[in-house]
């Protein structure tokens, strides 16, 4: 527990957005700001539908926010 | 520490100092005899009386918690659960849940073994009481540690 595979780029993510806060981006997305806490700590990973929530809004595809643990070792 | 970890301190401390007074304060009022009628009274009293106050004083500790959360936070609490939250309490009502039904299971033993019968009364509202503490002990660790 705790250690998830799917990763993200949250927290840098947000600081290049006009370093929007946690309960910024929360409110974005429809979660509480503990849930957005757990995804940059990687634990937790989100929902689908969140994950594409997020991603919209920072106006990104979802392999740019998202990444499968695998992948960020390539 | 977030708004959901402090209310799950909060909760398991309060569980336990409303059960801890509650035993304190009906202690004295046992009227002894193992199977007369007002010894029966009184357990079934016990359990109804103490779901009831524990409803009552969790609705009042909740509302001073979040007076004091948004003083000292200057936030606002969350008005609703999320994605997180309803996983994390589902896990949580499960172990709690788990908890309770060996206590049930304990209790039933007790009748099995020819206990007495105020035995089983008390591993029953021991095990009500260590099911809410655990669900809050849960809850704390799954949003510190994650699910």
């Amino acid at each position: 527990m705790g250690k998830h595979l799917v990763g993200n780029h949250i927290r840098r993510l947000r600081f290049n957005q006009d370093e929007m806060t946690q309960q910024q981006l929360a409110d974005l997305v429809g979660v509480t700001r503990q849930t957005i806490v757990a995804l940059e700590k990687g634990n937790y990973s989100p929902s689908l539908e969140l994950a594409f929530r997020i991603a919209r809004v920072f106006n990104l595809p979802l392999e740019e926010v998202f990444f499968y643990e695998d992948s960020a070792k390539e | 520490m977030t708004y959901q970890e402090k209310k799950s301190i909060v909760s398991m401390f309060s569980s336990i100092l409303i059960f801890v007074v509650y035993c304190l304060y009906m202690y004295p009022k046992y009227p002894g005899g193992e199977l007369s009628l007002e010894a029966l009274r009184y357990w079934g009293s016990f359990v109804l009386i103490l779901t009831v106050v524990t409803i009552i004083a969790h609705i009042i500790i909740s509302i001073i918690f979040n007076i004091i959360f948004r003083m000292t936070t200057g936030e606002k609490e969350p008005t609703f659960a999320d994605e997180l939250d309803k996983l994390i309490e589902m896990k949580a009502n499960r172990i709690s849940f788990f908890m309770f039904i060996i206590g049930f299971l304990l209790a039933m033993g007790t009748l099995v073994m020819n206990e007495q019968l105020q035995t089983m009364f008390i591993i029953l509202i021991i095990a009500g009481f260590i099911s809410d503490v655990i669900g809050s002990v849960m809850k704390l660790y799954y949003y510190r540690k994650g699910v």
